[in-house]
């Protein structure tokens, strides 16, 4: 009588590959780094969704923006543009400390990014408790909270992300070359992609 | 082109000068009123727009000094630039007779050419490795025909291909080839023109019909 036998998987000589076969990958560009910029692609375009609105409601239903007597709170904002903006260098300054095998630099840049982020995160959440409207006061409102509560959920993951690697930093993690300090360099271009893009909501919406 | 935003460092670059563009446009809001800064801001636009005009019209007639070393060996040497072309009857013909009678040193450049999106995201292992097989079927036909060549795979620019190469190796003269008018990319692009503008040194234009060598095969 014949048998069949069924290899175990363990059985199978190591050599064998499981699975599907290894991703296909430039050498130039690594597939993270890659992998972020197309997000931060996508997230622009959904940013730019949001500003079609606005500018819809102010241009050509040429909406007052915002109707009297209420008024967003500039120079609040200002001053918040200006701690995002230092978030960007302290951000930079921990990727050019790993960089430079200076690992408290590192962990000093972090943290201090995260506590500035996390500023100006909590002095937005104190400007829409003061602000005296709510979103459905009008399409204005909705537009406002809309893209400045967009804006504070990308700095939310941000955050989210920068705690993510300031623990690692501490547990030691990370490392002078490239490949070993991938998280830190991405958490910084997703950082400045959040900056930049609050450049461009605290310019459209509270300046002009 | 490269993506201007490959690293954390171009990333900060990039917030930097959109931090500094955008002061002046706050502090004109908040010195005058937010119409003066929407001309600001039209103004800035407008002048960047200008200075990015004016920039790509300095870039056209660049001219590249690369100092002729005189070996004086009587030795001919040429670059050859061409891509799909390569393994053309026409160019050939044109390497040979330059190579008769004295010696000559050959040296093949075939560009790495790449779609823009593949360029922008830095995947260029496929253009690579496509230019390479190009390369070695042309290294191999002259050398069976008793040429010694030596190749290399340049940058996607056909140009600065040529201009990369040209810095290395003191060539006399370049032979570009390219598929008929109609057909050929390259000069779409006007690549014999910008090269010409932009080296010293002679440039040949080879006209290699691949679909009319094939069929005088055929026939």
């Amino acid at each position: 009588m014949e048998s069949a036998s069924i290899a175990h998987p363990h059985d199978l000589p190591h050599e064998e590959h499981h699975g599907p076969p290894a991703a296909h990958h430039s050498s130039r560009v690594h597939p993270q780094v890659l992998g972020v910029l197309l997000f931060i692609v996508s997230e622009a375009m959904l940013f730019g969704s949001f500003f079609t609105a606005m500018f819809f409601i102010r241009v050509v239903a040429n909406t007052p923006f915002p109707p009297e007597p209420f008024e967003f709170p500039v120079t609040v904002a200002a001053l918040n543009t200006a701690v995002l903006v230092s978030s960007s260098g302290t951000m930079h300054y921990a990727l050019h400390s790993i960089k430079h095998n200076n690992r408290f630099g590192m962990q000093l840049g972090l943290v201090a990014t995260f506590f500035l982020g996390l500023t100006f995160l909590c002095t937005q959440v104190n400007e829409y408790f003061k602000a005296g409207f709510a979103i459905h006061d009008g399409a204005w409102a909705s537009a406002f909270y809309g893209l400045t509560g967009l804006h504070g959920l990308h700095v939310f993951v941000g955050l989210t992300l920068l705690a993510i690697m300031a623990t690692r930093a501490f547990r030691g993690h990370f490392g002078p070359k490239t490949e070993d300090h991938m998280g830190v360099e991405m958490a910084g271009i997703y950082w400045h992609f959040v900056d930049v893009m609050w450049i461009i909501v605290f310019l459209t919406v509270y300046i002009l | 082109m490269i993506n201007p935003l490959r690293s954390e460092q171009e990333a900060f670059r990039f917030t930097l000068i959109v931090a500094v563009l955008v002061a002046p446009i706050v502090l004109a809001a908040i010195i005058w009123d937010s119409g003066v800064a929407l001309g600001v801001a039209g103004g800035l636009v407008v002048g960047l727009l200008f200075a990015f005009l004016i920039r790509r019209e300095d870039r056209r007639p660049r001219r590249v000094d690369l100092r002729r070393r005189d070996t004086g060996d009587g030795t001919a040497r040429i670059l050859v630039v061409a891509n799909e072309t390569l393994t053309g009857a026409a160019l050939r013909r044109e390497i040979e007779q330059r190579c008769q009678g004295k010696d000559a040193e050959i040296r093949v450049v075939t560009p790495a050419l790449n779609t823009r999106l593949k360029t922008w995201a830095s995947d260029e292992d496929g253009a690579r490795s496509a230019a390479a097989e190009r390369l070695e079927k042309i290294l191999s036909t002259l050398e069976r025909d008793g040429l010694s060549a030596e190749g290399e795979i340049g940058d996607g620019d056909p140009v600065q291909a040529m201009e990369d190469e040209l810095r290395k190796f003191p060539a006399d003269e370049v032979i570009i080839s390219t598929h008929p008018v109609g057909r050929s990319n390259w000069l779409e692009r006007g690549v014999i023109e910008r090269a010409r503008e932009r080296f010293e040194i002679p440039v040949t234009h080879v006209v290699v019909d691949l679909e009319r060598e094939a069929g005088g095969a055929v026939t």
